[in-house]
Order: C-alpha cells, then sequence, then structure tokens
C-alpha cells in the first residue's frame, strides 16, 4: 500500500511531547521522517537517555493505529544526533509562550565553537538573564532566571 | 560479524556508562542541594542511556540473543569490563566530582574518535554521545574549580577526591592485547594517543582552581580483565536485585 507521507506527518503533528505538551513531537523534530520504502516512521531521541523515548514511541504506536496506520513500522535513527536547531519555528513560538525559552535557530552550532548566545526571558523579553543550574526538571532544560521582572524559567538547552 | 574482541571493547564502553550511571543514581534524593540533585541524577541518566545503546549493540554482535538488559542485568561482577575508576565509592561531594571531571574528560575525547569509526552503529551512538559527555565534563570542571578555589573545607576535600581518584587514571589509556589488534583493524580508538591532550585539559583546569598537579601513584589495572574491587559487587547487587530475583521481569 502507498503512503501518504504527508498525511502521515499530519497525523504524526497532533502527538504531544509527554514532558512538554505544548509541542508536538514533530515540532521538535524528533520526528525525522517518513520511509516510505519501507512503510516505516523515524524517530530520533532527543537524549540518549530521555526516559520519555519510549512514552513517545507507545504513543506514535496508538496514534498511527487511530488513523488507520497501525500497519507502519516506528524506528529509532541516531544519526545524524538531535540538535535544537530541529525544533521548528512553530515549536519555538510554543515553548515561549508556555513559558520555556527555545534556544534561538543556529544555536547549537555556535555552543560547539564555545559561545553562549543571549537568551532572553520568555515572560518580559529581557537579555538579562542568568544561568541558575544547567541541568533543570528535565535533560533538555537547564535553570534560568530574569534579573528584571526576577522570574525563573526554563531555558531549552542548546545542543 | 561475530568477533569476541570486538564484543567486548563494545562491553567496556557499554560496562563504563552503565556501571558510573549507577554509581551517579545514588545520589538522588541525596545530593547537597536541589541543583546538584538534578545534575547528577540527569548525568546518570545521559550515562544509562549510552549504556542501553551501547550493550544493545553489544548483543547484536554477540549474536547469542542477549539485549542490552540481560547483558546488564544478568552477568556476574567478574564478567564486567568497566574500568576500575567508574566503580568507586561516590564518597563525599568532591569525590564524585573528581570522578566525575576525570572521566567525563576522557570519555569526552574517546568518543570525539568514536564518532569517525567505520562501525556505523558505534558512530552514531559516540556522535550522539559526545554533545551530552561535552556538558558532563564541562559541569564537572566547573565545580573542581569552585570547590578547589573555594574554602579551606572544600579545597581539602577536592585535593582528597583527586588524591584517591587519580590512582585509576593510567587504566583508562592503558592498551591491552584486544585493543591494540581492533586498534590496528581500525576498529577502536588507540587511547594512548589521546593523553596528551588529556593531561592538558586536566592541568589547565586544576591550576585555574589553583590546585596542585594530580598526584602520580602506582598505577591500578584489571576493571577491564573483570579483576573489580570489592565495591562493583555492592554496586550491582541493588542494581540487578529484581530481573535476578524474578527473571526477565517487565513493567
Amino acid at each position: 500500500m502507498a503512503i501518504d507521507a504527508a498525511r502521515v506527518m499530519e497525523v504524526l503533528a497532533t502527538v504531544p511531547d509527554p514532558e512538554i505538551p505544548a509541542v508536538s513531537i514533530v515540532d521538535l523534530g524528533i520526528v525525522r521522517g517518513v520511509d516510505a520504502d519501507r512503510s516505516a516512521v523515524l524517530l530520533t531521541p532527543t537524549y540518549t537517555g530521555c526516559p520519555a523515548t519510549l512514552a513517545i514511541e507507545m504513543a506514535v504506536r496508538r496514534t498511527l493505529a487511530a488513523h488507520g496506520l497501525g500497519h507502519l513500522d516506528v524506528e529509532t535513527v541516531l544519526s545524524p544526533p538531535w540538535t535544537t536547531d530541529w525544533i521548528s519555528e512553530a515549536g519555538r513560538e510554543k515553548l515561549r509562550a508556555y513559558g520555556i525559552a527555545p534556544p534561538p535557530p543556529g544555536a547549537a552550532a555556535t555552543r560547539l565553537r564555545g559561545a553562549e548566545l543571549p537568551t532572553p526571558c520568555p515572560r518580559c523579553g529581557s537579555t538579562r538573564t542568568t544561568e541558575v543550574s544547567r541541568f533543570g526538571s528535565t535533560p533538555c532544560k537547564a535553570l534560568w532566571r530574569c534579573q528584571d521582572c526576577l522570574e525563573p524559567f526554563d531555558r531549552f538547552k542548546c545542543h | 560479524m561475530s568477533d569476541r574482541a570486538y564484543f567486548d571493547y563494545l562491553l567496556r564502553l557499554g560496562d563504563d556508562s552503565l556501571v558510573l550511571g549507577q554509581r551517579l543514581g545514588e545520589w538522588c534524593g541525596h545530593a547537597p542541594t536541589l541543583e546538584i540533585d538534578l545534575s547528577l541524577a540527569n548525568v546518570s541518566l545521559d550515562l544509562i542511556g549510552q549504556a542501553t545503546y551501547l550493550l544493545g549493540h553489544a548483543g547484536t554482535m554477540e549474536g547469542e540473543g542477549r539485549d542490552a538488559d540481560r547483558l546488564a542485568f544478568h552477568r556476574d561482577a567478574l564478567d564486567f569490563r568497566n574500568c576500575l575508576l567508574v566503580e568507586q565509592p561516590n564518597g563525599d561531594f568532591a569525590q564524585t566530582i573528581a570522578r566525575q571531571f576525570l572521566f567525563s574528560t576522557y570519555q569526552r575525547l574517546l568518543f570525539d574518535k568514536l564518532a569517525a569509526s567505520p562501525d556505523a552503529q558505534l558512530a552514531a551512538i559516540a556522535a550522539k554521545a559526545v554533545k551530552e559527555v561535552a556538558y558532563h565534563a564541562d559541569l564537572a570542571a566547573g565545580w573542581v574549580v569552585r570547590l578547589g578555589d573555594g574554602t579551606q573545607e572544600s579545597r581539602q576535600r577536592m585535593v582528597e577526591g583527586l588524591e584517591w581518584m587519580a590512582r585509576f587514571v593510567d587504566e583508562l589509556f592503558a592498551m591491552d592485547a584486544i585493543e591494540t589488534g581492533l586498534s590496528a583493524r581500525g576498529l577502536a580508538v588507540d587511547k594512548a594517543a589521546l593523553r596528551l591532550a588529556f593531561d592538558a585539559i586536566i592541568a589547565r583546569t586544576l591550576a585555574k582552581a589553583t590546585l596542585p598537579p594530580l598526584p602520580s601513584h602506582r598505577p591500578v589495572l584489571g576493571g577491564r580483565k573483570g579483576h573489580h574491587s570489592e565495591h562493583l559487587g555492592h554496586l550491582l547487587a541493588p542494581m540487578q536485585y529484581l530481573q535476578r530475583t524474578y527473571p526477565n521481569a517487565s513493567w
């Protein structure tokens, strides 16, 4: 049976990330695509130890089955490794609205060169922000604080 | 490919991550502050994630039907191939940081090379993990500086932590017949060649922390051959308890 990759992606765009339900797994770049030849959906983990990986795979299988696409395989691909540069523009906007500072597009490549771009506060937009802890509530987030509105906020790590 | 030497090599890589991940997990709920608790638990999670992929790959290469869980939970201490550094007890926070600093600095250099492995699956795992390990190495180096250049008490503890862990550094870079053979075939990293870069990074951080250079000890070796300290058995007992008591139990 021929696979309509665009429709599969539309269906997958309804699957929320289990830890950040404001964004979908497509927004986050966790869905790497649909391999029509092998009838497979390709997923990539954000972090190797991300505890949500299994929950995401189960949610994908459940959602595909509910849309009559249960015959598709779900495969994990590691290469190339996931990067925050794959978070879509819509995804970044949703993260910001949810109170999580998204990494600016292209920031991951910059960080590897040893530079950190300033992170605007998702509430007031101030760039006077500092890191409180490099590790936050999940592996993919760090804890930051705004020096103007004084609110703490999660920052999606550049990765 | 059924290749005992290569299987052994993948076990070494996977067991390092697994054992250190389990060790760090012991801090969960006990760390000095909430931020540190989160940091150590997250580093632990990354390492267990690496171990899952590395041991899974080892099982595939072995071809005898053992998956990552089977290898993690149903091997005895003598069959583990991790280095002795990672099985050392947590001690105080400074000792934990000393171990993390030395190991993550080494692992970052190693995975950077493994990312170019001709084994596509190992290269993919390493390329993914090295980004996480870079974070671990930076976190640990930051704490070495804060503790070393901190109070008299924190400095003393950092000195003692490094003093204990330093004896296990040579083993990280030791090449035995298995790895030399694999290295000649391009399948393993020549770790001895990473030593200069490692020493330079360590020396730079210690200088920044106003700490003395690493003490030189008689190296302690044996982990890669399964000759472990008594600590490993005590680490494995709670980790393996459930799968040993109720084999093949699942959630």
